[in-house]
């Protein structure tokens, strides 16, 4: 499609938007227009100025320069309250909902509709939410509680709260970081209905290829600047990868063959148990050879984590066997498991992998501050963790001003790398990675993956766990999907099909059933 | 740390002094007519002086000041190293009590035997004591879940009756007038510097570079500082949260007993049944005030301790009764805790870094932090 000049106004313009934070230039006289109608993306490196962007959209940030209009008109944003009665809505890529309230509370919250002074408007508020959830095609229980739908659900709730409240641009970030492909093209459905009604809509993602797919046009920022605009016929992946990042990237790491030695772990009939005590890994068996990558792909929320936290010491198992190099290590706990050489990215590094609020050189210690030679007794040896940290921040690029900076003030990226350099230090046998590059963009997934190729090749055994399908089928060996606690369809990764994957992902490997509707616990 | 960080950290604790100073102050203020006749403005200037004058205007006055500022600072340490485990321990006076309770009876059972042995084996005694009584709501906590606050509370109760009991019944000395315990004797702690300046002085001033070192400089502090901040993160790196509760809630219990044996041993040299001070529950403002850092705690002690110790010249020069320093110490500790308050009031944002003991305190009723 070509942009022809268009005489209705952009819904939104901002221009020559800067903010400055110390240090830091994190928006440098942007310009960003969005039509009427149009689907336009945003795209750009953890740490390259969207999110700023982003949140001076949304009031929660005051530009230092620069002035935003909408339809024509300036319009000074001063909170979020502020943006949502201008018809501006965002969906986070962490959901803003509130998981033991239901599908209508969540919706209304913040703008309840009134009967009369103190009574709010129940019935007619569900009356509502259920015709405009029809308007999509979909079958919504308003009374179901959000912590019981499955995130593609929890997706459509956040879409529902925006339109309910007659947005009028829509941000989306990473919107389809938790969702099957099957999922994902659903969404794309729905976003191209919207912009159809004539919503604008500001799509914010790291999956190149999906960019290209929904996107009416592509801005890229860098370091706080636009370098360029694409139409999506005039671009493809790599150019845009390059783009972003300021140089080549390789979209796919080049993972060579693979030489997998002995069984380096073997997982016999085990079942775990989630903190309310229901068994959500049924009888999983699996093997890990030296120098392979088992990828278990599946959506997030089908035991993964669990099975995760009980092969590295984190999580008691109720029944099985886990051997490491022929040793029984069922009932080790973490510390134990990590002296015989385990190393464990998890998912969530902000809440098990990293301390915040401690400084980097604290976090790159976080696992071995006992050993020598960061500790002599119980006393600490400064110096040599001060030597460990400035060596590993330059190893995995950790771009930081110092390492005596808290973890906290670090990009998601940057933090992922604190904890990679962490984990992937020394001689390992086994490497757990769980989600190691969510939410992560381009370059720093490029250079996570590399590293990941470098273990496989010292002779690692590797357990991919991702919900990412993608980075499932470009490192893995052999793959395996976790469908409701049970581990399906293991297969050789040269066999395996993006379509044939997905599907088992979102059904298990039973007859397609797209999308389950929204009652009961789909998750 | 540098020191514009060290200067944000002291911002709020030092706008709270000034604006408890300046609600003191209305306070004198207005309650002046009942005293005087009239309304008399100049009065918080008047008490203030004197109030300053009594806690360091003359050697004795120093004296003073550092030796009520003694329990203070160990109790500070007994609730401040609670909050760097993410522990709130509102036990601190429980655990005073039963440390004053074993020095008076240890004290009093050696009290005509040698000094060099009768000292030790009492403090020693106060050390332990307090130390168990720290244990029990740190394993109550590890291996029920039963919360910290709920526990040291009643355990407070506890330790009241349990005192009361011990110094009317098997502890009474007898032949005296009232309900007490025997005389320490030999146990009583030398006296160093002026009339009362007692050798806990020193305990509790060698207690804040131990406790800095611990927590800073080796890998015990390490875990307990990571399990107060992340004991997810703590349980991932191979720590036992569940040890380092028990462990830093037993310390805690260990200072407020040794607190304890300084006031019985360096002080009042026996303990009376009906035995109260507040030493435990104002350790919890002096840890918040001193933003549960040893250091800070040192002289938020030294500053609680110099109102306590003026506060007599106060009342003879101005006529602002001893209670008035409960009122500066309430509103200092409503200020702490409405830190936002503070910064409206004096349009400040920073120190946002080293609050994570106020958010111990307000987590502690939600019930979040189970290991």
């Amino acid at each position: 499609m070509r942009i022809e000049p268009n005489p209705a106004p952009p819904s939104l313009e901002m221009r020559g938007i800067t903010k400055r934070y110390p240090g830091v230039l994190a928006n440098d006289h942007i310009d960003l227009d969005v039509r009427p109608g149009e689907i336009h993306a945003l795209l750009g490196e953890n740490g390259a100025g969207k999110t700023t962007l982003m949140n001076i959209l949304y009031g929660l940030a005051t530009p230092d320069e620069g002035e935003i209009l909408l339809d024509g008109t300036p319009a000074v944003i001063t909170s979020p309250s502020d943006a949502i009665a201008r018809g501006i809505s965002m969906v986070h890529q962490h959901f803003m909902l509130v998981p033991v309230l239901s599908v209508a509370d969540n919706i209304l919250l913040g703008d309840e509709p009134m009967s009369g002074p103190i009574l709010m408007d129940r019935h007619g508020a569900d009356a509502r939410i259920r015709e405009l959830a029809s308007f999509f095609g979909w079958e919504v229980d308003p009374s179901i509680r959000v912590g019981n739908l499955s995130v593609g659900w929890q997706q459509r709730v956040e879409i529902l709260k925006a339109v309910y409240r007659q947005a009028q641009i829509l941000v989306l970030d990473e919107p389809t970081a938790v969702l099957t492909p099957q999922e994902t093209k659903e969404i794309f459905g729905v976003l191209r209905r919207l912009t159809g009604e004539g919503y604008s809509i500001i799509f914010i993602s790291h999956k190149l290829y999906e960019v290209l797919e929904i996107a009416d046009r592509i801005t890229v920022i860098r370091r706080g600047k636009v370098v360029g605009q694409r139409l999506p016929a005039e671009t493809n992946e790599e150019d845009l990868a390059e783009l972003m990042v300021g140089r080549e990237v390789e979209l796919t790491v080049d993972r060579g063959e693979s030489h997998p030695g002995g069984p380096t772990l073997r997982v016999d009939g085990l079942c775990v148990k989630d903190d309310r005590g229901r068994q959500v890994v049924h009888d999983v068996s699996l093997e890990v050879r030296a120098g392979e990558i088992l990828g278990i792909a599946g959506v997030a929320g089908n035991g993964q984590d669990e099975l995760v936290e009980a092969l590295t010491g984190l999580r008691a198992s109720s029944a099985g066997r886990v051997t490491l190099d022929g040793r029984d290590v069922t009932r080790d706990r973490s510390r134990a498991l990590i002296k015989r050489g385990i190393a464990f990215v998890p998912a969530d590094r902000q809440r098990f992998g990293l301390v915040l609020s401690y400084p980097l050189s604290d976090n790159l210690v976080l696992t071995d501050y006992y050993r020598e030679p960061y500790a002599h007794g119980i006393v600490r040896d400064d110096a040599a963790i001060r030597r460990r940290a400035k060596e590993a921040v330059q190893q995995y690029d950790v771009r930081t001003p110092s390492i005596d900076v808290t973890a906290a003030t670090l990009s998601g990226g940057n933090q992922q790398k604190v904890v990679v350099a962490r984990e992937f230090d020394g001689t390992l046998r086994l490497l757990v990675l769980d989600q190691p590059t969510r939410g992560l963009d381009v370059g720093s997934i490029e250079f996570i993956h590399r590293q990941v190729i470098a273990k496989r090749n010292a002779g690692t055994a590797i357990l991919l766990v991702s919900a990412e399908l993608d980075e499932v089928m470009e490192l893995s060996d052999r793959i395996g999907v976790m469908y409701r606690g049970r581990l399906v369809g293991v297969m050789d990764a040269r066999d395996a099909t993006r379509e044939e994957v997905g599907l088992l992902m979102a059904t298990g490997g039973r007859e397609a059933a797209p999308i389950p509707p929204a009652t009961g616990d789909a998750a | 740390m540098n020191l514009r960080r060290t200067i944000s950290v002291l911002t709020i604790p030092t706008l709270a002094i000034v604006l408890a100073l300046i609600v003191g102050g209305a306070v004198m203020i207005l309650s002046s007519p009942l005293v005087n006749g009239s309304l008399d403005v100049t009065l918080p200037f008047v008490a203030y002086a004197a109030l300053a004058s009594g806690a360091f205007g003359s050697v004795d006055a120093l004296v003073q000041t550092v030796v009520s500022a003694t329990p203070l600072i160990l109790a500070g340490l007994a609730v401040g190293i609670g909050f760097k485990a993410g522990l709130f321990n509102i036990g601190a006076q429980g655990q005073f009590l039963i440390g004053a309770v074993a020095a008076a009876a240890v004290g009093a059972g050696l009290a005509h035997a040698s000094p060099f042995v009768a000292i030790p084996a009492a403090v020693l005694a106060a050390m332990i004591a307090g130390a168990i009584y720290g244990f029990i709501p740190g394993f109550l906590k590890a291996f029920t879940g039963a919360h910290e606050v709920v526990t040291t509370i009643m355990l407070n109760y506890v330790a009241i009756q349990f005192v009361a009991y011990l110094i009317t019944g098997p502890l009474r000395a007898a032949g005296a007038t009232f309900a007490r315990s025997p005389d320490v004797g030999a146990a009583s702690l030398p006296i160093l510097i002026g009339d009362n300046g007692h050798l806990g002085i020193i305990f509790a001033i060698a207690a804040v570079p131990l406790a800095w070192w611990l927590l800073y400089r080796t890998t015990l502090g390490f875990e307990v500082r990571t399990v107060g901040a992340n004991p997810d993160a703590a349980r991932y790196a191979g720590m036992s949260p569940k040890a380092v509760l028990i462990a830093t809630l037993s310390v805690c219990g260990l200072l407020a007993g040794l607190a304890g044996a300084g006031e019985i041993l360096g002080i009042s040299g026996y303990m009376p049944a009906g035995y109260s001070t507040n030493v435990g529950f104002d350790g919890i403002t002096v840890a918040l005030l001193g933003r549960a850092n040893p250091i800070g705690i040192l002289f938020s002690g030294l500053l609680l301790g110099a109102m306590r110790a003026g506060s007599n010249l106060m009342q003879i020069n101005a006529g602002v009764p001893v209670q008035m320093i409960d009122v500066l110490q309430g509103v200092i500790l409503f200020f702490l805790a409405a830190e936002l308050l503070v910064r409206a009031i004096f349009r400040v944002r920073a120190a946002k870094a080293e609050v994570a003991e106020l958010q111990t305190v307000s987590r502690s009723y939600g019930g979040q932090t189970t290991p």
